[in-house]
């Protein structure tokens, strides 16, 4: 099992699995198969991957203590990246297929629409996370403090599902989904630092062979 | 003899003991990667074939109506796959998989209320109180979208005056059909069902309110409000209730689903207006389905000149 987390082979595979979404809107364009309203379901299917991956990156950690797995976190930043990739890709298609790079009229709409406030504000949050998950850049700010900087994620994530949650006319089953799969997220973690660990189960050691008097 | 000592086996191919030791481990992570193939599964069954929609019946001698624009039609596939039919789910593809089983035969139509013949249509009934036009209209959804459909129906008006409404009748109440076990989906929809739509009564006897059974030369497909429906083309989409079982003439304005679910957002008229956002995005440009850039949205949907008049002196800022 370990090897299967530790080889390199494992990390091509969920790379390329990572693709998998922007592989399945290539396939769908191809086939002419992107709904009567093409530019909706490409916005759709990326914010909604956007969200997925935040929370699979931010479940790395739980999953990692849970499942005893410490090698798990050879994945995270490449989870995390395609978080950032995605929301990249969300913000194209509403930038260029929706706004057609009419920025006034994106300064207008961020100033003025909560979701896409809180929208734009979550994809801003990446940006110095994504900029700073080199190995240079987290012994040039050091461990500690690249790891706060890296807590923005959470607010992140959180404006995420906001803007999910806030968009949708009622059908509120999915951002409330996500929104409750990131509070399971977040609050693992609140237990985990404030509540006491329990203790690792101890097993009854034979007592030690006692050493000949001298 | 089949048996046979395996000649290429040695010792280096016995599993190593952690990994053994560790079978368990990886069984779990069997369990991970079956659910990973079971929403790839998922996945490929999103990528498969649309369902085809089911027989429907032809209508021959369409009488041509001026109202109809003579804007390029929308493919009847993007108006058969792309719909919002709550019932039925809250994706625009739900309705066209999820209507497929929907009993709209046998069908009646109960109009009641400030009339002075109040009764119930069978749907052949309704087939044949009026000739059937074709009117080709612009439909404008709320969400920003639209499409240009040539659908099949007459006036509402005839409706209503085989009914007689009485002086009383100031509103006109539309409800759809709701059926939990043929709509499972409703319960997941965040509004309340049945779905209940209203008119001014002089909106409703308006000549361009249209008492809608078919589309694109067929009856009207499931997913799209079959067998009967309202088409109000000045107002947005939502205002046109689908699969009508009940028309209640009222003195009191009747209470509309959207309205009741957020009066902020969507209105009891609901015109097109581009002047006049929703407080989430913005009204003045509209994608028309297959079209690649937004276009301007027009006042009353481009519907000004038959229907402006209504609401003279009236603050639309106030009344969206």
């Amino acid at each position: 099992m370990r090897a299967l987390f530790t080889s390199k082979w494992t990390k091509v595979v969920v790379f390329l699995l990572c693709l998998m979404p922007l592989a399945s809107l290539g396939w769908r364009a191809l086939h002419n198969d992107l709904s009567a309203n093409p530019i909706e379901f490409i916005t759709h299917a990326t914010g909604d991957w956007t969200l997925r991956f935040l929370l699979i990156t931010l479940a790395i950690t739980p999953l990692r203590k849970i499942l005893r797995l410490p090698d798990l976190i050879r994945f995270r930043r490449m989870l995390g990246l395609f978080a950032f990739f995605y929301a990249c890709l969300h913000f194209t298609t509403y930038i260029w297929l929706d706004k057609f790079f009419d920025l006034a009229e994106m300064w207008k709409d961020v100033a003025k629409r909560r979701y896409i406030t809180v929208g734009f504000t979550a994809f801003v949050l990446l940006i110095p996370l994504a900029s700073t998950s080199t190995a240079g850049w987290i012994r040039r700010l050091g461990g500690r403090r690249w790891q706060q900087l890296h807590r923005l994620i959470y607010i992140s994530a959180v404006c995420g599902v906001i803007h999910y949650y806030w968009l949708v006319k009622s059908a509120v089953l999915r951002p409330l989904t996500y929104a409750a799969i990131l509070a399971v997220l977040l609050l693992w973690r609140l237990a985990t630092k404030y509540w006491p660990q329990p203790r690792p189960a101890t097993v009854e050691l034979p007592p030690k062979p006692q050493r000949a008097q001298a | 003899m089949l048996l046979r000592k395996a000649p290429d086996l040695t010792y280096a191919d016995v599993t190593p003991k952690s990994l053994y030791l560790d079978r368990r481990k990886f069984l779990r992570g069997m369990g991970i990667a079956g659910a990973a193939a079971l929403a790839g599964a998922r996945l490929w069954d999103l990528a498969s074939p649309r369902t085809s929609a089911f027989a429907a019946t032809k209508f021959s001698g369409l009488i041509k109506s001026p109202f109809s624009t003579t804007e390029k039609q929308n493919t009847y596939d993007d108006v058969t796959h792309y719909n919002n039919f709550y019932e039925f789910g809250t994706d625009k593809s739900d309705p066209s998989k999820n209507a497929q089983k929907f009993q709209t035969a046998p069908w009646t139509v109960s109009v009641e209320g400030a009339v002075k013949k109040p009764r119930q249509f069978t749907l052949d009934e309704i087939l044949k109180l009026a000739p059937l036009e074709e009117r080709i209209y612009r439909h404008r959804c709320v969400e920003a979208w639209s499409i240009v459909v040539p659908w099949i129906g007459y006036s509402f008006s005839a409706l209503a005056k085989a009914v007689e409404p009485t002086p009383k009748a100031r509103y006109v109440a539309f409800e759809s059909y709701y059926d939990p076990r043929q709509m499972p989906w409703g319960k997941y929809a965040g509004i309340d069902f049945p779905y209940v739509e209203g008119l001014r009564l002089d909106e409703a006897m308006n000549p361009l309110a249209l008492l809608c059974v078919g589309m694109y030369g067929e009856s009207l497909p499931n997913q799209d409000g079959a067998p009967v429906r309202m088409v109000l083309p000045w107002k947005y989409g939502f205002k046109s209730a689908k699969s009508l079982v009940k028309i209640r003439f009222t003195e009191k304005q009747p209470p509309t689903t959207w309205n009741r679910m957020a009066s902020n957002e969507y209105g009891f008229y609901a015109n097109v207006n581009p002047k006049v956002d929703h407080p989430r995005w913005s009204q003045a440009k509209e994608r028309r389905l297959g079209e690649f850039f937004k276009r301007e949205t027009l006042m009353f949907n481009g519907y000004g000149e038959q229907v402006a008049s209504m609401y003279n002196g009236m603050d639309l800022r106030k009344n969206y």
